[in-house]
């Protein structure tokens, strides 16, 4: 196909916009994580008067990080694999079946989607509070009760992407593995988990990544010990006299296993997504 | 026992919908043991949360009656009154609140979808370094958010930020302008927002330019279209199904964001970038006021159902007269 | 049979979760029933920084550690976020077991119930009622019943000013009267150095201001029932008086406007970017900024001239930090204990000369210590021209609400947009309708 001059020249003109403004901060991150720090105090340089990696070795001392990044690991890791199990069995089912409220569940999970994340916020918040006040159960504060808030918005998107991923597989091989004398289950079991295993991964790793930048429920619901991430960076970048090269070269530390993991995954990402939203 | 369900009764469509009685729970109950543990944690985490919403909404749930709200006062309506009461100063800036909301959205929404189009269709045939481009595109969308826009907060800065080390550089500002309060701070969140939306935007139209047919271009290129023409009478019209469900996604997700703006104002924002999200939250755990609060949630909630329903009943709409 | 694969499969998820809950559930304070118990305690940021904080504080509670047994778990907690984390803990019943509030707000945390009330019996338990300094005490709650908190840190406002500017711009004296201050702050503004530096974007700063200049323009935010007044024409003034610092006067960097973690003026006085602050007592701070103890000079804040119609000679707030124990702690002894031992003489001697405040109680002024010139003028604004901020329950709101409002009205003004009479009227009726006034 051919290609008129104005077409490339638009491209690479568009492109290059677009491009630098999607890395400036990437640019700036990984070089203010490499300046010494009477570089950010003043006006802004482009490049470090000289290199230095003393940001990522005093950035533990300065900020609480390695508290957070162990919340952030536990509250995460287990939200989304609370979340893929039971959304795998729910999505099994729905894929797989036709019964009596199977639409009313699909609605449900998918309408609460769009539900703004205050709406559950604020009763959480008292439902917890009061759970204490009346059981001694301790939810406010914990890693737990963030979990269980955590799943709110990571479960129903598992369901949602992982009956997407399911009807992708083909019925057939259920049914083969049903003539073969294997009930159901046996086939969800032998044959449809492992053919699912790319989109199971995909969609927990989606989900980690989507609690791992989540900042409503965690600036509310935990205490200096149960911190995440997200709100303890945000908080440090606030609240406190700021060492802008320690927090970008935290903000870099905490990406780049994120962003690697993504760049991965996108491709199932996307397969799922669209297939869901096709339909 | 339930070696007898054959996966192929359940999945059949025209499966009797009620099956004798006697047999039913035998038949069809494998899908909803399934669904047990999904059901349960449902009903923990967004039905029941939901419903106390509802109920805290309709009471006077202050500082005092946090740790019993059995002992909180009933108050009727009147969380709603106090809200939508616009001649009163917390219904003026609710409203305030609102409108910057749906102004920033729609600009965010438009400017996504037209990045992130532009980016999908000049990507759409080969290139030289057409995967570094696409992997470049995707990365604001994979960094965390709040490592990013912690970036983007110092990029805003006064004094020592890069965006006025540019302008002023290129001679565009006279003064060092402020970006993070003020009448710009409304600009400032909604480029950061763009940023981080966009490439959701590319990266949906990618998948979806991808399911075209190659042949259409071909028809389209033998009829005498030129590029924009193949974009206008055969990209655009079948991409619609796809903008859809991106453009309904992308409004929810922007209209009800909360971690750009906090991580970018913190919890006070200026009042010219004051997100609904961030205002609830603000009046809520400042005030500790949480029936206003919950009033406040609830009728959010029921605009974006209505939003909802109502784009989704014109897409029905223009999709059978189409 | 199949549905023993199901049951095995669902037991293993179940299990799997238990576990992971069951090994991330163990966060929060310790409350083991050994003899020994680790106490939590929030410290407000009083220091340079909240590391500073840390490494002041270190070696006071090695020492209580070394005395009792008992260890205590430090955190600092920046001011942005002190009132917010103390109310989500009052409410939630969750939080440390002694921890540090800012002195107005004790009647408004008083009335939540969460605090222990310091009967007499408990008074005695950490040495007696009669060891604080009756003015310190007075701000420890509503009056009429038992206090919830103790004085730990007495401070008060002052017009820091650095002596070597002032003495290079020709000015002999601080300024007494408000028009002698914008003169002199406008001789010491030039070339990107500026007369005054305010912590403008930040909440109990702006309040506290506010409070003393509606003070002396015989304004009240509250009136005698208790009920909110924040709109009045004197309150109006007060906060006009503010603004136009920055707007009219220009003494102020309009970058000063994103001032809000609560150091960030003192630094730009201590190091020689602003010659004059109005800050709490600062001097251990100033040091360790590293500014020459002989620019330090300080003087009551100025008052109008002549004096408006029911105006007070008014400085000063009469600031300070208590310390509160939490009623729901499981640790109530080992708390009193801590409480004793933190407002016991050698702990209030040591701990005020390095933050630079000032003891609250009154065997620690026989330090020579607390005799310096600067000591002195703090302890006469307190005796003299100090006022206290209105002890009553909606205290935290309004302060909260006000200072929104003010942090607001001066991002207008370093913005560009003229802020008006009329605007700060509506600013403050707004944020009178938040208390539900």
């Amino acid at each position: 196909m051919h290609e008129p001059a104005w077409f490339r020249w638009v491209r690479v003109i568009v492109l290059t916009l677009l491009g630098l403004f999607a890395i400036a901060p990437v640019y700036v991150m990984l070089t203010a994580s490499l300046k010494p720090l009477p570089d950010v105090e003043g006006a802004f340089r482009w490049i470090p008067s000289h290199l230095t990696f003393s940001p990522f070795i005093d950035m533990w001392q300065t900020i609480p990080l390695l508290t957070y990044l162990e919340n952030s690991l536990i509250v995460c890791s287990v939200a989304s694999v609370a979340s893929v199990i039971v959304a795998l069995l729910a999505a099994y089912a729905v894929s797989r079946y036709r019964f009596h409220g199977r639409q009313v569940f699909s609605i449900t999970i998918l309408s609460t989607q769009m539900f703004p994340g205050i709406l559950f916020l604020l009763p959480l918040f008292v439902i917890f509070v009061n759970l204490s006040q009346d059981t001694g159960i301790n939810l406010y504060g914990s890693r737990t009760g963030l979990i269980i808030t955590y799943m709110t918005f990571t479960l129903p998107f598992a369901i949602w992407m992982l009956v997407a991923y399911l009807d992708t597989i083909p019925r057939e091989l259920d049914e083969a593995a049903t003539v073969d004398g294997t009930g159901p289950l046996g086939a969800f079991i032998r044959v449809v988990i492992p053919a699912a295993i790319p989109g199971i991964v995909a969609v927990g790793i989606y989900a980690f990544m989507t609690a791992w930048s989540e900042m409503l429920f965690a600036s509310v619901l935990t205490n200096d010990s149960t911190r995440t991430l997200a709100v303890g960076l945000q908080g440090y970048a606030t609240q406190n006299q700021v060492y802008w090269n320690q927090i970008m070269a935290a903000s870099l530390t905490v990406s780049v296993p994120i962003v690697v993991g993504f760049l991965l995954l996108q491709r199932f990402l996307v397969a799922g997504m669209t297939a869901g939203s096709v339909k | 026992m339930v070696d007898t369900i054959r996966v192929e009764q359940g999945v059949t469509p025209s499966a009797p919908s009620s099956p004798p009685k006697r047999r039913w729970w035998r038949r069809g109950s494998l899908p909803y043991v399934l669904l047990i543990p999904a059901i349960l944690l449902e009903l923990l985490i967004h039905i029941v949360p939901m419903l106390a919403g509802v109920g805290i909404s309709f009471l006077q749930l202050t500082l005092f009656y946090l740790r019993n709200w059995r002992a909180a006062p009933f108050a009727g309506f009147s969380n709603y009154a106090v809200a939508v009461n616009f001649s009163s100063a917390t219904g003026q800036a609710l409203l305030h609140s609102f409108t910057v909301t749906i102004i920033y959205t729609l600009i965010v929404l438009a400017g996504a979808w037209l990045f992130g189009m532009a980016a999908a269709v000049l990507t759409q045939r080969a290139f030289r370094g057409r995967g570094a481009v696409r992997t470049l595109f995707l990365i604001p969308y994979a960094l965390p958010v709040f490592a990013s826009v912690i970036t983007w907060n110092f990029m805003l800065q006064r004094d020592t930020g890069m965006v006025n080390q540019l302008l002023l550089s290129l001679h565009l500002v006279g003064s060092r302008p402020f970006w993070l309060i003020g009448q710009d701070s409304f600009w400032s969140l909604v480029v950061v927002q763009l940023w981080r939306t966009w490439p959701f935007a590319f990266l949906i139209l990618t998948a979806g330019l991808q399911s075209i047919p190659a042949d259409l271009y071909e028809a389209a290129s033998l009829d005498g279209a030129g590029i924009l023409g193949q974009v206008r009478h055969v990209t655009l019209p079948l991409i619609r199904p796809v903008n859809r469900v991106l453009l309904l996604v992308l409004f929810l997700w922007t209209f009800n964001d909360f971690s750009v703006p906090f991580t970018l104002f913190g919890s006070a924002p200026p009042s010219q970038a004051d997100i609904i999200s961030i205002h609830i939250y603000e009046n809520s755990f400042v005030s500790w006021n949480f029936g206003t609060g919950s009033a406040m949630s609830v009728l959010l909630l029921l605009f974006l159902l209505v939003v909802t329903l109502v784009y989704l009943a014109l897409g029905r709409r223009g999709a059978r007269h189409a | 049979m199949r549905p023993t694969k199901l049951s095995t499969l669902a037991c293993a998820a179940a299990a799997a979760a238990a576990l992971s809950l069951a090994a991330c559930g163990s966060s929060g304070s310790n409350s083991g029933s050994s003899a020994k118990p680790t106490l939590t305690y929030w410290a407000s940021n009083q220091g340079t920084s909240l590391q500073d904080d840390q490494h002041v504080l270190a070696p006071q509670i090695a020492k209580f550690t070394k005395q009792t047994g008992i260890k205590v778990k430090v955190t600092v907690i920046p001011w942005t976020t002190l009132l917010t984390q103390i109310t989500a803990a009052t409410v939630s019943g969750k939080g440390p077991d002694v921890l540090n509030i800012g002195n107005t707000w004790s009647a408004s945390l008083q009335a939540t119930g969460a605090f222990l009330p310091f009967t007499s019996s408990v008074m005695n338990t950490i040495g007696g009622s009669s060891r604080f300094l009756a003015g310190s005490l007075s701000a420890t709650g509503a009056a009429g019943q038992p206090p919830t908190a103790v004085p730990l840190y007495s401070t008060a406002y002052g017009l820091y000013y650095n002596k070597a500017e002032f003495a290079a711009a020709g000015i002999s004296a601080p300024p007494a009267t408000w028009s002698e201050f914008v003169t002199d702050a406008k001789k010491l503004t030039k070339g990107g150095h500026y007369g005054l530096t305010l912590e403008a974007g930040q909440i109990p700063e702006n309040v506290h201001l506010a409070f003393e200049l509606s003070q002396q323009q015989g304004g009240s935010f509250f009136d005698s029932a208790g009920k909110p007044t924040f709109d009045t024409p004197q309150n109006v003034a007060a906060v006009k008086q503010m603004i136009d610092f920055m707007q009219t006067d220009k003494i102020v960097n309009p970058s000063d406007a994103q001032y809000s973690k609560g150091t960030e003026a003192l630094t730009d006085y201590a190091t020689g970017k602003s010659a004059m602050v109005f800050w709490q007592t600062a001097s251990g701070s100033l040091a360790k900024l590293g500014m020459k103890a002989s620019d330090i000079g300080v003087a009551p804040l100025p008052l109008p001239d002549p004096m408006p119609a029911g105006g007070k000679k008014v400085t000063s707030m009469v600031a300070g930090i208590n310390l509160a124990i939490f009623k729901d702690s499981k640790n109530l002894s080992a708390a009193e204990q801590f409480v004793k031992f933190m407002t016991s003489t050698p702990t209030q001697e040591s701990l005020n000369h390095t933050y630079g405040s000032l003891p609250t109680v009154q065997a620690a002024y026989s330090d020579p210590a607390f005799n310096t010139p600067a000591v002195k003028t703090f302890r006469s604004i307190l005796s003299t021209t100090a006022a206290p901020m209105p002890a009553v329950a909606a205290e935290s709101q309004f302060e909260t609400a006000v200072g929104t409002a003010i942090i607001h009205l001066y991002a207008s003004a370093a913005t560009g947009k003229t802020v008006t009479n009329a605007m700060i009227g509506q600013a403050l009726s707004q944020a009178q309708q938040q208390l539900g006034g």
